[in-house]
């Protein structure tokens, strides 16, 4: 097959076999790939760590734990060490004996040996299994204007977005082959062309938006392009604090499963906008006026997939991207709150915060996590995708004010003062 | 018979039977079960998506704008036509998402013995016209016929 891309000799001498079939196949995978999107070159990865999407043993995806095999035995592991995607199971997730059952022999029975896998092909650590690698206590930080091979659609988004970094919306196995060979084809999000604005949205609400709610209607108007936000800094100040990447990755990821997008600018705020202003808008780029109606529309239009509609929830997951060490601390003055004021001492729905290992641990040396225990709030590093992804889970009435959690699962949104008011007045 | 013209992704020829998904197909709803529980049909399980659901998506000629959701889409496709429960071919009416694009190189490039041409851009005029049921021919070229 001839390739229209430029390629260098060392990369051309890998795709004709110089080090290898294996590798070949890895390099025409990655130059097929980019071509159809326009690349002209490989470019070197220039991250520190990779981060991969793939993190469950599931027994579905048994070929593709045979091709990570082939790699292995062709002696081609991860260039890069990384952090993936959480794990799918933890014992202090509330579970019945048949969802035990179905995830440990059915669906999850490859966890054990896929995890082998990760470990012989270059997983960091032990500890490396979260959404949110991004997070100081994680260590997975990729630095302004890198190039990275990462997949996990809220993790390229916050990292594209808010820490100025290059990389593209990947498939799982993409994000490997490409630390596998060291490079990624330039195209998409990895130019200066590809990062300008396709829209200016609005924000005109008369108080802060929900973060989930404005990443959910931003995604749904420009699916795949990139959306400049002004108005947004009114209300998250000019500065990258905790409170704003927290705010930031939460809409990240809604827009990014509701829609596709990759790359966000929000004006006065994040590292490109900040930089280079209205350049980086294009000249035809269209607009999107968000206001309080605008919100109330989307949020009344979200689909409830429930059989019984007004049913109880048995569970409440929070930490859809994986929650921050500011967001549990927060949360736990909330909840304290909420059922000081109820009168209840503990919360009224079995609710899981969930986060990375690393946060939780940081968060365990903290007073808040004895206060957070004793209101009834079990913490986990648990993927909560994975535990709703079946089909006794899906009958589950489970809420969560997660849009990502929302759109690909049967859980029910709330806002985050409903879902507080629902755990602790008891799901009244 | 209407003949359309689309990129060649993945090339190849084969006949099938049309099945359409008018909105973006969710690839990792949509095959899970089927492949989670060994359903050689590959019957659609995605309950969001009306044109799909409960219908069996292989040995289809599988008509869509674009695929959606979980960055898992291209390794989902990929073990689809692994375990031979993949759609006939895949025509999509807009240029091909990231996700469909790494899973159809990928399952080419990896996979021996799995054929499944894909072509792009064959426009909106091209989804509007095609109807369940209708026979679809795949030419090497990108060029299609469709009645």
């Amino acid at each position: 097959m001839k390739y229209k891309m430029e390629l260098t000799a060392e990369q051309k001498a890998i795709l004709e076999g110089s080090k290898g079939e294996t590798l070949a196949k890895v390099m025409e995978s990655l130059v097929r790939y980019g071509e159809l999107f326009g690349a002209t070159e490989m470019v070197p990865i220039s991250s520190k760590y990779n981060h991969l999407v793939t993190s469950f043993g599931l027994k579905a995806l048994g070929p593709v734990y045979e091709l990570m095999d082939k790699l292995l035995e062709a002696g081609a592991p991860s260039g890069q060490k990384f952090t993936v995607d959480p794990k799918p199971l933890d014992k202090n997730v509330p579970s019945n004996i048949a969802q035990d059952v179905v995830f440990k022999f059915f669906m999850y029975s490859r966890q054990k040996d896929y995890e082998k896998q990760l470990a012989d092909l270059g997983l960091l650590s032990d500890n490396a299994f979260t959404c949110t690698c991004y997070m100081d206590e994680v260590g997975n930080k990729p630095g302004y204007g890198e190039v990275l091979s990462w997949s996990e659609s809220s993790a390229v988004v916050y990292a594209n977005s808010v820490l100025g970094a290059r990389c593209n919306r990947n498939s799982g196995i993409i994000d490997l082959m490409g630390s596998v060979i060291g490079y990624v084809p330039k195209f998409g999000l990895l130019t200066d062309e590809g990062r300008k604005a396709d829209w200016i949205v609005e924000v005109k609400t008369s108080k802060k938006p929900e973060a989930q709610l404005l990443g959910s209607a931003i995604g749904m108007k420009v699916m795949e392009d990139v959306p400049f936000v002004r108005g947004l800094d009114k209300w998250l100040g000019n500065e990258l604090d905790d409170e704003a990447c927290t705010y930031l990755k939460d809409f990240g990821a809604a827009t990014a499963s509701n829609g596709a997008v990759g790359l966000y600018h929000v004006e006065g705020l994040t590292p490109e906008a900040v930089k280079l202003g209205e350049s980086l808008i294009k000249p035809d780029a269209k607009t999107y006026v968000i206001d309080d109606a605008e919100l109330e529309r989307v949020y009344r239009e979200y689909p409830v997939i429930w059989k019984d509609k007004d049913a109880k929830p048995k569970l409440c997951f929070m930490g859809c991207p994986h929650m921050s060490l500011q967001q549990l601390k927060d949360w736990t003055d909330k909840v304290e709150a909420g059922l000081k004021k109820s009168g209840a001492k503990k919360v009224g729905i079995p609710t899981v915060f969930t986060a990375a290992p690393a946060v939780l641990e940081e968060f365990g040396r903290t007073p808040y996590a004895a206060r957070l225990k004793a209101t009834g709030v079990i913490t986990s590093y648990i993927c909560p995708l994975m535990y709703m992804n079946n089909p006794l889970s899906e009958k589950m009435p489970v809420i969560t004010s997660s849009n990502k959690l929302r759109t690909y699962t049967s859980a029910r949104y709330y806002t985050d003062d409903e879902i507080l008011d629902q755990i602790t007045k008891g799901g009244k | 018979m209407r003949a359309f013209k689309g990129r060649v992704v993945v090339p190849g020829r084969v006949a099938a039977e049309v099945l359409v998904s008018r909105q973006g197909l969710n690839t990792l709803a949509s095959f899970q079960k089927a492949l989670q529980f060994g359903d050689k049909k590959a019957t659609c399980g995605d309950q969001n998506n009306s044109d799909l659901y409960g219908k069996q998506m292989a040995g289809k000629a599988l008509c869509l704008p674009q695929t959606i959701g979980s960055t898992t889409g291209g390794l989902v496709i990929y073990c689809a036509c692994s375990m031979g429960r993949q759609p006939a071919c895949m025509l999509f009416s807009k240029p091909i998402d990231s996700l469909a694009a790494a899973g159809t190189v990928l399952a080419d490039v990896w996979l021996d013995n799995v054929k499944m041409p894909v072509i792009d851009s064959l426009g909106d005029e091209f989804l509007e016209y095609v109807q369940d049921g209708m026979n679809v021919v795949v030419q090497e070229d990108g060029n299609i016929l469709v009645g």
